[in-house]
């Protein structure tokens, strides 16, 4: 298998390996799907106690303004994403999207203010794309910088605050969305207070060489345990979190995902900033008039978990059909099936009765609000 | 009689009738069970037919019918509570009885060594 030996590894492969992980390719690393505690404990422990998440294979880059100043960096992204970053504040995280032509959706990804410059983190499916559309459209007024010398690691749940303050004091007073420099296992961090779990937590960006030593340091502490992107999966999905490729793609709008909150007033109609980003006037009509279709929380009635690209229907028969489920599994936490998925808007009220198709069975599904879960955000 | 499948099925036979499960091997392979679908009792099936589902957190996956037969009984406790097979796959976790259309189709399935020497 060509698969094997073209597959990259991130700084904490060895560590996997040793820790009885199962090792599954995804998007183009040997990551780790599950350690020997299982998914759905792992799911489990993680909103109990703390889990550790190696996501290195995600992209980080940097953004320095060749003017020295971050404002025209985050102005000359902003022509890229539908989303304030002039407004985000330094040591200050957010949520964004990068639009196409069509309004449709490239990527989600996290901009952080640093003070000097912007740091982001998109998705590992995408990063190669990213950078060149970065290099691209701002390389002129902007350094652009692809960082492939960090790992970066998610600790999630709510011991994270206490495991993380063992290796720095620092990390106790975040807020949600706050990011700072921190010195953890004597290498100088980069430390969220975020993740994609719907629970507190940190991510951390480490340099490579010291990535293995931050995650002993951190599995070491009490209640602290490994966990896989079998488990990040379904902790995501019961907190209503999308994945890219699943949930959006390039045919999907931002109203359509139903992220209307990830663009700020400032970019819509009448805003100070309105508009100048990728497909605005689709994005900026659906903002005042709603999109046909809508993503949507999913409570299939029964026991049957209705996984992804299961089709929709009006009714019981499968006479019509509606649209697809995006992403489905078993909540452990819910203790009972998830899934979120697209439907037009005559069928997107919360309680409104569709039917998914499994196994030739058409199950009664209820569209529900989203998170499945209370996220525990600190806010 | 004890018997298995190259897809991970144990069959107890007695007087016709195979008590069919999946092996420890595979329920490990497969992780917490948290949903199990049984076929009816009175329904046949060929060999190799999909005869039950079961899914974990992270993905569904068929149980074949090892043999062509009819089903007898379906393991309702397996239903009601999906972990009883990752705990007892080879006793409690049973999956379904099936009243074999041809008992001597059972001398072609794997005997225990020959199991134990595949998943080796």
């Amino acid at each position: 298998m060509d698969d094997q030996t073209t597959l990259l590894k991130t700084p904490l492969h060895g560590l996997h390996v040793s820790l009885g992980a199962k090792m599954v390719p995804f998007a183009g690393y040997d990551m780790p799907v599950q350690y020997p505690m299982g998914v759905l404990k792992e799911h489990l422990h993680t909103r109990q106690a703390a889990g550790l998440f190696d996501v290195s294979h995600m992209g980080q880059v940097t953004i320095h303004p060749r003017s020295g100043n971050v404002r025209d960096a985050a102005l000359a992204l902003e022509a890229l994403v539908p989303v304030d970053v002039a407004g985000l504040g330094t040591g200050r995280q957010r949520y964004a999207l990068f639009t196409n032509q069509a309004g449709g959706i490239d990527d989600d990804l996290m901009i952080t203010n640093r003070g000097d410059h912007l740091f982001l983190v998109v998705n590992a499916a995408c990063k190669e794309a990213d950078f060149a559309h970065l290099e691209k459209h701002l390389g002129e007024t902007c350094i652009v910088t692809p960082i492939r010398d960090r790992a970066l690691l998610a600790l999630q749940g709510p011991l994270s605050e206490k495991a993380l303050s063992t290796l720095s004091p620092d990390v106790a007073g975040m807020r949600f969305m706050d990011v700072i420099s921190t010195t953890l296992v004597g290498a100088e961090c980069i430390v969220s207070r975020s993740g994609y779990s719907g629970e507190d937590g940190y991510e951390i960006s480490v340099p490579e060489d010291r990535a293995e030593a931050l995650a002993k340091a951190l599995l070491a502490v009490e209640g602290v345990e490994p966990i896989g992107l079998g488990a990040r999966d379904s902790l995501r999905l019961e907190s209503g979190l999308c994945l890219y490729g699943n949930d959006l793609d390039p045919t999907t709008t931002p109203v359509e995902g139903a992220l209307e909150w990830a663009i700020q007033k400032v970019r819509r109609k009448g805003g100070e900033r309105e508009g100048g980003f990728p497909g605005a006037a689709r994005i900026l009509a659906e903002l005042e008039q709603g999109a046909t279709r809508r993503r949507v929380g999913l409570k299939p009635e029964g026991k049957a978990p209705v996984r992804s690209h299961a089709k929709l229907f009006a009714d019981a028969e499968g006479a019509t059909e509606l649209g697809e489920v995006t992403s489905g599994t078993f909540g452990p936490t819910v203790e009972g099936p998830v899934a979120m998925g697209y439907l037009p808007k005559s069928h997107a009220a919360p309680g409104t009765t569709v039917y998914a198709e499994v196994r030739g069975k058409y199950l009664p599904v209820t569209v529900s609000t989203l998170p499945f879960i209370t996220q525990t955000y600190k806010r | 009689m004890l018997k298995f499948t190259s897809e991970h099925e144990w069959l107890k036979i007695e007087n016709g009738i195979a008590t069919v499960g999946i092996t420890n091997h595979a329920a490990e392979q497969l992780g917490d069970l948290v949903f199990v679908e049984l076929p009816a009792a009175g329904k046949s099936f060929a060999k190799g037919a999909d005869a039950a589902t079961v899914e974990s957190v992270k993905a569904a996956s068929e149980v074949y019918c090892p043999l062509d037969g009819e089903i007898v009984e379906a393991n309702e406790a397996i239903v009601a509570d999906p972990s009883l097979v990752n705990s007892d796959p080879q006793g409690a976790g049973w999956f379904f009885k099936l009243k074999l259309a041809n008992p001597a189709d059972a001398d072609s399935l794997l005997d225990e060594a020959a199991y134990k020497e595949l998943i080796a």
